[in-house]
């Protein structure tokens, strides 16, 4: 009789160690940065910085920390937030440090190594310095990057982790920004519904109603909203006129007379959660981003794609709106390994 | 009489053991030795001296100097025979800032012998300007100081040559001063052509000595650079009519200017 209370004890005790979340991880080893079977090859060049676990845990650390801005208020996380798909929900232009706003809406941190140039206009050629851009921007973070170094070599946890992730406990900026991007490379979303139908995983099929929306979208919005990824990365005018603050988009960057008012082709994943929509955060519901590719009457700079507009009719538009929905990757916004530990 | 003849042996002897001690050696890229080359920031015929200095241009605006940094990079020393020697790149950049004084002097290591001719870039080239930001450390480090530093983050690459001051005929900025700026930048573009304000800048050092680098000596070529150049070269410029002067059109025809600011004045042995 004892003995057999002892073996259930022993039973139940080794079932709840079994439980316990370090015996879970054991059990889910760290995979690194693994491209999605149909997406094409990244363009972040891996080579140069191989995810590993201790630096994606670093670089997930880096991207919450408050100390990256001058009065350690605001984070990444604060504008890119993960259940809006990393971008700032409710935002028509990203709400900085001291209440300051930015010109522009807060983008998705969102397969970043198939982006070969960042930001709405471009001007950053390289995911590794990307994060120097909102640290020193004076309505985003408003800090230098030697002086978040120096907080961070300060820290009593930052040293160590560094020396775990890439074998020095000097914090450099090479370092400290590549850390950063291990974590936003790891930041993929590929398991959409579109995503299995394509792949022809399980059972997955569109309905009559995503299928002919689909179709429409492959005719209409393909020529710039490119699968999988839903953007081919391009700089356009999209029509939608010069906002407020006479944004000029790509030509600051270039200088070209061609590229006024020119932005980047966003993705069409996950828009049931980054509203607003456009450079400027304009249209706050998708439809009305659908009307107005309908209705665009282009100027004559505006893309020569959609100068005729794409006179579609209301079901059209119903079609379209129902394949959208299939391109929001549920498991991207609530992935607990990419959310603030 | 013999007293004299034996003076000028001795003076002959003199002069000929010296002209033998610096006879140049054979060229060995391995055989370094110092060589610097020094910036001597200047306007017109003054020393500049930062803020309290107070400086007239062509176009009779008269200005002072709060900040002076420019970057120097890939340096090439010639010698008489017009063979080059590239200093390795990783070693050939300097940020030259008014500010610290010993960062006048780009200290490099060339081969012993002789050079009449140096050529070096006045910016960052586009290779580096793109490299992988493990391979931008020291000077080249883009977290830059706590003044920004040399480096546009929104637009990927460095800022070549930054100079700012005060001008009472420069319109009242938003921090109600007088104040102007020039961050002159821009080495090409990455993904479309844009702005290339990448200067290359060769002195000539025949005229006022020749550099005769030996790894017992401590050769210092020491060039002029004449800030009132920029303003009063090949373009004139206006610091009213142009008071900020960053990522535009305008930077090249600043950039233009820059070639004429430089002058060898001469090269200590």
């Amino acid at each position: 009789m004892r003995k057999k209370q002892v073996a259930i004890i022993l039973i139940l005790a080794a079932a709840v160690a079994a439980c316990s979340r370090d015996d879970f991880a054991i059990d889910v080893p760290f995979l690194g940065f693994t491209k999605p079977a149909h997406f094409p090859d990244p363009v972040y060049k891996i080579a140069n910085n191989e995810v590993t676990k201790d630096g994606f845990e670093l670089g997930r650390k880096l991207f919450y920390e408050p100390r990256l801005s001058r009065n350690n208020t605001i984070s990444c996380g604060s504008c890119h937030i993960q259940s809006a798909a990393f971008t700032q929900h409710g935002h028509d232009v990203s709400h900085g440090i001291d209440d300051r706003l930015g010109r522009r809406n807060s983008p998705p941190i969102m397969n970043l190594a198939w982006t070969p140039l960042y930001m709405w206009d471009g001007g950053v050629f390289d995911l590794d310095l990307q994060p120097i851009v909102p640290i020193t921007a004076h309505e985003e973070m408003d800090e230098s990057v030697s002086n978040v170094i120096a907080k961070l070599q300060n820290h009593s946890a930052y040293p160590a982790l560094f020396k775990k992730a890439f074998g020095s406990d000097q914090i450099t900026t090479a370092n400290f920004t590549k850390a950063l991007s291990q974590f936003m490379i790891m930041c993929i979303s590929a398991e959409t519904k579109y995503d299995s139908v394509v792949q022809h995983l399980g059972n997955a099929a569109f309905t009559a109603q995503e299928e002919a929306g689909y179709r429409l979208v492959q005719q209409h919005c393909g020529g710039c909203h490119k699968e999988p990824l839903f953007t081919d990365n391009s700089f356009r005018d999209n029509g939608i006129g010069a906002g407020a603050n006479n944004d000029q988009g790509r030509y600051e960057v270039t200088l070209n007379e061609s590229d006024k008012y020119k932005f980047k082709v966003p993705s069409l994943r996950n828009l049931a959660y980054s509203a607003p929509y456009m450079h400027d955060g304009r249209f706050i519901r998708l439809d009305a981003v659908i009307d107005h590719y309908s209705e665009i009457k282009g100027s004559v700079d505006s893309d020569p794609l959609l100068r005729n507009g794409l006179s579609l009719n209301a079901a059209e538009k119903e079609k379209i709106l129902a394949f959208l929905n299939t391109l929001n990757d549920q498991n991207f916004v609530n992935n607990p390994a990419l959310a603030e530990q | 009489m013999i007293k004299h003849i034996s003076y000028l042996l001795l003076i002959v002897i003199t002069l000929s053991s010296c002209k033998k001690e610096i006879g140049a050696p054979p060229f060995d890229p391995n055989n370094l030795a110092p060589l610097s080359v020094e910036f001597d920031n200047i306007v017109g015929g003054q020393n500049l001296v930062l803020n309290t200095g107070n400086y007239k241009n062509a176009a009779g605006e008269t200005y002072n100097i709060s900040t002076l940094k420019y970057f120097i990079s890939n340096i090439i020393v010639y010698k008489a025979d017009g063979a080059p020697y590239v200093v390795p790149q990783d070693s050939s950049y300097f940020l030259i800032n008014e500010a610290e004084a010993d960062s006048r002097f780009a200290r490099v290591n060339v081969p012993e012998g002789d050079y009449s001719k140096i050529t070096f870039t006045l910016g960052v080239d586009s290779l580096r300007s793109t490299m992988d930001i493990s391979k931008r450390t020291g000077v080249l480090d883009p977290a830059g100081g706590h003044d920004g530093g040399m480096y546009w983050g929104w637009n990927s690459g460095y800022i070549f040559f930054k100079m700012e001051g005060s001008s009472p005929q420069a319109p009242v900025d938003p921090t109600g001063q007088h104040s102007y700026r020039y961050h002159i930048g821009g080495f090409g573009g990455y993904s479309a052509p844009t702005l290339n304000n990448i200067h290359i800048i060769t002195m000539d050092l025949t005229n006022r000595g020749i550099a005769q680098v030996r790894k017992n000596r401590k050769a210092n070529i020491h060039l002029f650079t004449d800030i009132s150049k920029l303003f009063n070269g090949a373009t004139q410029i206006s610091i009213a009519s142009n008071p900020q002067v960053m990522f535009s059109a305008y930077s090249t025809t600043v950039a233009n200017n820059f070639a004429a600011m430089f002058t060898h004045d001469h090269t200590e042995n």
